[in-house]
């Protein structure tokens, strides 16, 4: 049996945030009494994560997600609740734990700035205590993975975003980490580097049997890694079980692509009952609920004169967007 | 001891790239001759019994010091803590103020030869100060010249962990500069200061932090071990009171900017 690896129970975090009112009145009152409020954001969560899973976080700008993957890697201490990540409680920052964790940030850099990347990356090792020899190994096995062998020898100020973030990745998982907290890895990306950097997280999670948190907005990053989602919103979260369920939920119809052979027959089927999504001349996209899909096609067939038919699942985004400002799901 | 190595190895590659800046940076430090100038032109060294060569080699070495014990750790923490570039580095397994440390050694490094340029010019101008210390006393000064370097560093790395809570800690340092610049030794030896601050202020850090180092490589007269034992007093006091903000500072980091 997989061994739970994340252990997360009643977890709480609040930050004492300070509030200005506008204009000199707002200034000076913020100047001499300056008023602080705590607000809690994230709220009393619990969840639990395997051994080599790789886990989406989902949710609007300020829902939380960041935070929980900060206290998950030990950056910042939680206010109530336990975690426990590998045995260790993060917070501590155990070298022990800090050995067995990374954290990537998309739009935060560690390279060193003027130096070639390959510098950072062997003082990265030492850092983590891996011998010149096995660095020098690990480097080239990752590079080759990530296809930057002739980046490494070029000034990181000299380096395209995607060559950057690649070599960011590759100082993140020199010593070979075993949970990985990723948030935002594809930000600001073009589409091929999205899928290569994507392509590369899957080959290092089958090989490594890592875990893999992983927080975006690109919902290609997310369906294409992971199983399981945990939806957050406003602190709380809001769904944590499989991504293929919340879909089917979240996307009882399918869409019908149907194109008729005259637009006198696309216009018969407009006025037949059915939900339609769109039509353009002879063609006409319809909403029909996942449980009558036979039925209505076998109508369809049997009463119109119809040239091709599509079946289409709704596009994810549409999906992703309902999770984003729904509070809760229960299923 | 091979992280610190492979450190110091990183950060001077990367201090030579900015070779021109730092050389700047040395020219930006002769504060010592302007002193020496208004000393000398109104013969103020008679009052403290020191001749004019003493005098010049005393605010010759008082550049030297002045040049590898120059701290400004509170500014680049700051900036990383507020902006979030410290995140990386507090999940490493060393603490991020080794990268610091590291830092300002291998700018010192990256200093010496403009500094030994600087000297050549000062005894081209001025060839009846040229002096040879003597080696026991080289080596004195070396190492008291680094234990100030250390104070300095962990004072400025105990006002840069008050940004944990203050997020502009640079403005507390600016402050305690102001007593540096005075009461260390930079603008006056301490030798010359008034009977009742000299009744206090070798209970300070301050006069450790310039005046002992420059006297010892000066040939100046100075009370050795007593100089090195308050050094090291002060670096006993501040580690363990560093290690103690570092531990609570970085319990309130909230990781800003990120």
């Amino acid at each position: 049996m997989v061994e739970n690896i994340i252990e997360v129970e009643r977890l709480s975090k609040s930050f004492n945030i300070s509030s200005k009112d506008p204009g000199l009145r707002g200034t000076l009152k913020h100047f001499f009494n300056r008023e602080t409020k705590s607000v809690k954001v994230i709220k009393n969560i619990n969840f639990q994560i395997k051994e080599g899973e790789i886990i989406g976080f989902l949710g609007a700008n300020g829902a939380g997600k960041t935070t929980i993957l900060k206290m998950l890697c030990g950056l910042i201490v939680p206010s109530e609740g336990s975690i426990s990540v590998s045995g260790c409680l993060p917070y501590r920052r155990r070298e022990g734990f800090l050995k067995n964790i990374t954290l990537i940030m998309g739009q935060k850099q560690q390279l060193i700035w003027d130096l070639p990347p390959i510098e950072s990356f062997y003082l990265n090792a030492s850092i983590y205590d891996i011998d010149k020899f096995e660095a020098k190994r690990r480097i080239k096995k990752l590079s080759d993975m990530l296809e930057i062998e002739d980046e490494l020898y070029i000034p990181v100020r000299k380096l395209s975003l995607g060559q950057r973030m690649k070599s960011e990745l590759l100082a993140a998982l020199i010593h070979k980490p075993k949970i990985l907290f990723l948030d935002e890895p594809t930000l600001g990306l073009d589409i091929n580097a999205q899928r290569n950097l994507r392509e590369f997280l899957k080959a290092y999670n089958n090989e490594n049997n890592a875990t893999i948190c992983l927080t975006s907005h690109y919902m290609k990053d997310i369906t294409s890694l992971c199983k399981r989602v945990i939806c957050v919103h406003n602190g709380s979260i809001s769904y944590d079980g499989k991504l293929e369920k919340l879909l089917k939920k979240l996307s009882p119809v399918k869409e019908v692509l149907i194109v008729c052979s005259s637009e006198k027959d696309a216009n018969k089927l407009d006025n037949s009952g059915f939900k339609v999504k769109s039509k353009v001349k002879n063609e006409i996209t319809l909403k029909i609920e996942n449980r009558n899909v036979s039925s209505s096609l076998r109508t369809i067939l049997n009463n119109y004169d119809i040239e091709d038919l599509f079946i289409n699942e709704p596009p994810i985004d549409e999906i992703i967007e309902k999770i984003l400002v729904k509070k809760k799901y229960t299923f | 001891m091979r992280k610190i190595f492979t450190l110091l190895k990183v950060q001077y590659s990367n201090m030579l790239e900015y070779r021109v800046e730092i050389a700047l940076w040395a020219v930006s430090g002769i504060i010592p001759f302007f002193m020496l100038n208004i000393w000398t032109n109104n013969n103020l060294n008679e009052a403290i019994n020191i001749n004019n060569i003493m005098l010049s080699r005393y605010f010759l070495s008082a550049f030297f010091v002045r040049q590898f014990s120059v701290v400004w750790v509170v500014f680049s923490f700051e900036e990383d803590a507020l902006l979030g570039k410290l995140s990386p580095y507090i999940i490493q397994p060393l603490n991020p103020f080794f990268r610091y440390f590291t830092q300002h050694i291998a700018e010192q490094i990256t200093r010496f030869p403009f500094a030994l340029i600087i000297a050549f010019l000062f005894f081209l101008f001025n060839p009846e100060s040229i002096w040879f210390p003597n080696l026991i006393f080289l080596f004195l000064s070396f190492i008291s010249t680094f234990l100030s370097f250390l104070i300095q560093f962990l004072i400025q790395s105990i006002i840069a962990c008050l940004c944990f809570w203050t997020e502009k800690a640079s403005s507390i340092e600016r402050l305690f500069f102001i007593p540096t610049l005075f009461l260390s030794g930079l603008l006056a030896p301490v030798a010359s200061f008034p009977k009742y601050v000299k009744s206090w202020i070798y209970f300070t850090p301050f006069p450790y932090l310039i005046d002992f180092p420059a006297n010892l490589l000066s040939g100046n007269k100075t009370n050795i071990s007593e100089g090195f034992i308050m050094q090291i007093f002060w670096i006993l006091l501040l580690f363990p009171l560093f290690t103690k903000i570092w531990y609570e500072g970085t319990k309130k980091y909230t990781a800003m900017g990120s």
